[in-house]
């Protein structure tokens, strides 16, 4: 009963933003109430629609006219036609009828194309031969490459050794998660101090954030690091020594998590500093100038976008990261909070990623980037927009009213930098739909570029005050976390994973277990963002009501139960992509040294002979 | 123009980022902290006691920010957290640095799992009902989905409870597994608990003014307001946001800690003074009990006198209705 009423409100909630939309555009006396900002947002939508309208019907027109024209154009043909026909005598008409019958008689023999030989195979092209095709359950996915990329075996073991890595801090971070997750539905389920929810809570983030993502994405920076400017890494020793700062900081900072010691709560930085100083920043610096003396060196003229993007994340981020831990009171640390809490997500996670979609998306597609501009546009709208709107957690918070409004302004103000880069991917793909069928790298980048688009323009309208009035502090920013950090962030990870990887060791996961992780993930999202978007506005609207505060824990429980569904989903999932990588990686040291001494080889077929064996 | 050529110089490329970021960085995060963080206390606001900073290290140590805010936003629903929102000077003494390892604790929050707790201190008074929560908060909520925090508290054989020890009291018999012993709370327990019952919003000084909360819809305040004026106090849900807490929704407490209203002598009295003058004043003198905190300050007569009467009236209690009056008398004449 409480569970149908709930659904009413969900319903009312439509209407009420609806309402309200409506009602602000008319009533200019209201311009100085709170809903100032969402009713300019909300006439904006309006003129928008209204735009859209007019863009609909003027299409409509314009095809009305072009068809107009053709049509006539026929009709003249037509006329042109029968007068032809009378001018013809009848031995001219016969003819023309005894061709047209032969011609729609004409068969094909069947063997034009092969003669009458058995077919060789001479090079080595035929993957697979079958003289009973079966239609399969599933698509059958091409191998994508038999290309075991020749580089730099160096290269290759430091990025392998990062991804490794991230794959294991993945599947640690997300067991904590999905325990964590459990204790929503039995919060019995345990009496250990180390194993408390709210300690668990921050060690799943930081490992998820500083281990699985972090790791994932240096790994792969490095090899578009050397690949793009066609040079050695400058330091293998620095990227090693990097490896294990960033590794310690994970271990040491959860150790101390479990054990109650924290930096106060502020989140994603409660590791202390005597933690996150030498185990994060030092090495994050380190990785910077690996990274920029690589680009120093390069042996190209121009240096590729994705470079940009990742050297800008860096850049960013140890300022962000340095700004995170000045010490500063009162609610100078709650602007702080803010600014870093939405930054160590948008300058570390997502500027990065986009810089790597710049080089992995067309590298696998084979093809270029659509528009390189429209990349650079990208870039600097996202430093412009993004560094603002930190302040957005923290609406109707004691922080001064026109922070809480900047927020807001550029948190909309991202539909500028987000929409230009889904549109430059979403056009590099276009003219390669067939991959999606050919190979599992495509679709894991289709859904990260999707969920670009849309868990961006979910969080610019999440930043306004009429939904941050619902929404704030309910689990519906768990989800939009989860929407983005994991939509996005993990599915573009994997996809330059899936590429990459089988280049690196020469061994391709199976195609199946590929797609298990796929889909495992994909619906276990689903099943864990869409009840906890309903559970939260359901929780939001309780508040409103003024109910009792258990009556909103109650209606969570459901809610919860479907979480704990979804992540047992992810959770499955990452173990299979551990599997996959642990495939890919086993026995790969064979082909590094072998691929060493092959360096002077010069016969792309003996690779190709090579790898056929395995 | 080389120098802005960023295709092919990595210099000005990086140098542009850089500084242009620092350049929107000191706009929005250290000219609004530096702003932020001075602040002068409000006048008789009082630091932070030895025990009650040791309770906040705690408080951190667990992270109980995790789940419960410590902020009363500026718009309606957060009424109930609090009489006004929260204004800077309210964390000019917790969100103080902690130490020199730990920064300004981040007090705020960003999820309300758990109810906010700037108030708390008015709302949960009693250190019983804080101990018996943290050791089981289900014992007292059945529905909540707190940890239970028993590494806070150990056992003791009854035997050997010492006069200093502070008990829990009122714990269902099912959550203790030797029945001859007892749980006592650590001082880490009690400095926790003595910082959450310092958890009071301060007063304003008079002539300050207080920001207002923002209605949800400001239409329907300013025309709408004679049909629910005429209404008063709602006795259940004013009952069932504080004094259920304790007492319970069913009235009928937990036994060992807190009295049952339930059949009650006093509450079935229909002399209304002794009632009256337990919720103003408050109750400390049933050895079987712990002491219940006053709530005359929390509450308008009008508010005392509905709350009264539900409890007069539910869970099979029957006893003639007090009226805001009677409440009002009660008052002037014990103050």
């Amino acid at each position: 009963m409480i569970y149908l009423r709930s659904k009413l409100h969900v319903l009312l909630f439509a209407v009420l933003v609806s309402v309200n939309v409506t009602g602000f555009a008319a009533n200019e006396e209201e311009i100085d109430s709170w809903l100032h900002g969402a009713g300019v947002i909300g006439t904006i939508a309006l003129v928008l629609m209204i735009l859209a309208l007019g863009v609909i019907i003027a299409l409509a027109r314009f095809n009305s006219y072009i068809k107009g024209y053709k049509q006539k154009k026929i009709e003249k043909n037509n006329l042109q036609f029968n007068e032809d026909i009378l001018s013809m005598d009848s031995d001219q008409i016969d003819q023309i009828l005894e061709q047209r019958k032969a011609s729609l008689n004409y068969k094909l023999s069947g063997e034009e194309l092969c003669g009458k030989e058995a077919p060789t195979d001479k090079r080595g092209l035929i993957y697979e031969i079958t003289h009973d095709p079966k239609p399969t359950f599933v698509a059958k996915k091409q191998r994508r490459s038999k290309v075991f990329l020749r580089t730099d075996p160096e290269l290759k073991k430091i990025v392998i050794a990062f991804i490794s890595a991230s794959a294991f801090w993945l599947i640690f971070g997300t067991v904590v998660g999905e325990f964590a997750a459990l204790k929503f539905i039995w919060p019995e389920l345990d009496h250990v101090s180390w194993l408390s929810f709210s300690r668990l809570r921050p060690v799943h983030t930081n490992t998820v954030f500083w281990g699985w993502g972090s790791f994932a994405m240096i790994g792969l920076a490095y090899f578009v690091m050397a690949w793009t400017s066609n040079t050695k890494l400058h330091s293998y020793k620095m990227a090693w020594t990097s490896f294990i700062l960033f590794n310690l900081n994970i271990i040491f900072g959860n150790l101390a998590l479990l054990m109650g010691v924290n930096n106060g709560g502020g989140e994603f930085r409660e590791y202390i500093w005597p933690i996150f100083v030498p185990f994060f920043i030092v090495p994050l610096v380190m990785t910077f100038i690996n990274f920029y003396q690589t680009v120093a060196h390069r042996k190209v003229r121009e240096i590729y976008i994705s470079n940009w993007f990742i050297f800008a994340s860096i850049i960013w981020t140890a300022v962000v990261a340095v700004t995170a831990y000045l010490p500063i009171n009162g609610l100078g640390e709650t602007a702080i909070a803010g600014y870093f809490m939405h930054m160590g997500v948008g300058m570390w996670f997502m500027t990065f990623t986009l810089g790597l979609i710049y080089y992995y998306l067309p590298a696998s597609l084979n093809k270029p980037i659509y528009s390189y501009a429209l990349g650079v546009v990208a870039l600097w709208t996202q430093m412009l927009f993004y560094t603002m709107i930190g302040t957005h957690h923290f609406i109707f918070s004691p922080l001064p009213w026109w922070l809480q409004t900047i927020a807001i302004i550029f948190s909309v103000g991202m539909i500028i930098p987000v929409t230009a880069g889904t549109v430059n991917y979403l056009m590099t793909m276009r003219g390669k739909w067939s991959h999606l069928a050919k190979s599992y790298v495509m679709p894991f980048f289709l859904v990260g570029v999707c969920f670009y688009w849309i868990g961006s323009m979910q969080g610019s309208l999440q930043a306004t005050r009429y939904t941050n009035y619902v929404w704030h502090f309910t689990d519906f920013n768990v989800a939009h976390s989860h929407i983005t950090m994991y939509g996005i962030i993990s599915f573009v990870l994997w996809a330059c994973m899936y590429y990459i990887m089988p280049k690196l060791t020469g061994k391709e996961p199976k195609q199946f277990l590929v797609g298990g992780h796929f889909w495992l993930a994909f619906v276990g999202m689903f099943a864990y963002t869409l009840p906890l978007m309903i559970g939260g506005t359901m929780r939001g609207l309780s508040w409103l009501q003024g109910a009792p505060f258990m009556e909103s824990v109650v209606l969570m429980r459901s809610h919860w139960i479907w979480r704990a569904v979804g992540g047992s989903m992810m959770l499955l999932s990452h173990f299979v992509f551990g599997y996959n990588i642990y495939y890919m990686v086993k026995g790969y040291k064979a082909h590094a040294s072998e691929a060493a001494e092959q360096s002077s080889a010069t016969e792309l077929t003996e690779e190709l002979l090579e790898t056929e064996t395995i | 123009m080389a120098l802005f050529d960023f295709n092919t110089n990595h210099k000005a490329l990086v140098w542009t980022m850089f500084l242009v970021f620092i350049g929107l960085t000191c706009i929005v995060a250290y000219y609004p902290a530096y702003e932020m963080s001075s602040y002068e206390p409000l006048p008789d606001q009082q630091p932070l006691t030895q025990d009650q900073r040791r309770g906040l290290e705690v408080y951190v140590s667990e992270n109980c920010a995790a789940c419960h805010t410590q902020q009363v936003r500026n718009i309606e629903m957060d009424k109930a957290w609090g009489k006004r929102p929260a204004i800077p000077q309210d964390y000019v003494f917790s969100k103080a640095r902690l130490n020199f390892w730990v920064q300004s604790p981040s007090l705020l929050g960003s999820e309300r799992t758990g109810p906010d707790l700037t108030d708390v201190g008015n709302r949960k008074g009693s250190l019983d009902w804080q101990l018996l929560h943290l050791y089981e908060p289900r014992a007292v909520e059945p529905n909540s989905i707190m940890p239970s925090f028993r590494w806070l508290f150990y056992e003791v054989d009854s035997n050997f409870v010492r006069e200093s020890d502070v008990v829990v009291k009122g714990l269902p018999d099912k959550y203790i597994k030797d029945k001859r012993k007892k749980v006592v709370a650590t001082e880490d327990a009690l400095a926790l608990v003595d910082y959450l019952l310092s958890l009071k919003q301060h007063p304003l000084p008079e002539g300050m003014e207080a920001p207002e909360f923002i209605p949800l819809k400001p239409k329907e305040e300013k025309s709408g307001g004679g049909a629910t004026a005429s209404a008063g106090p709602d006795g259940k849900s004013l009952y069932e946001g504080t004094c259920a807490a304790c007492h319970q929704s069913s009235g009928e407490g937990v036994p060992g800690a807190f009295p049952s209203l339930k059949g009650s002598g006093i509450v079935n009295n229909d002399m209304g003074e002794t009632h009256i003058k337990i919720v103003l004043f408050g109750k400390d003198d049933n050895p079987n009990y712990g002491p219940m905190q006053p709530f005359g300050d929390q509450f308008t007569d009008e508010e005392v006198a509905a709350i009264i009467n539900y409890e007069r009236s539910s869970w099979g209690n029957d006893s003639a209705p007090v009226t805001a009056d009677e409440v009002k008398e009660v008052r002037e004449a014990n103050e």
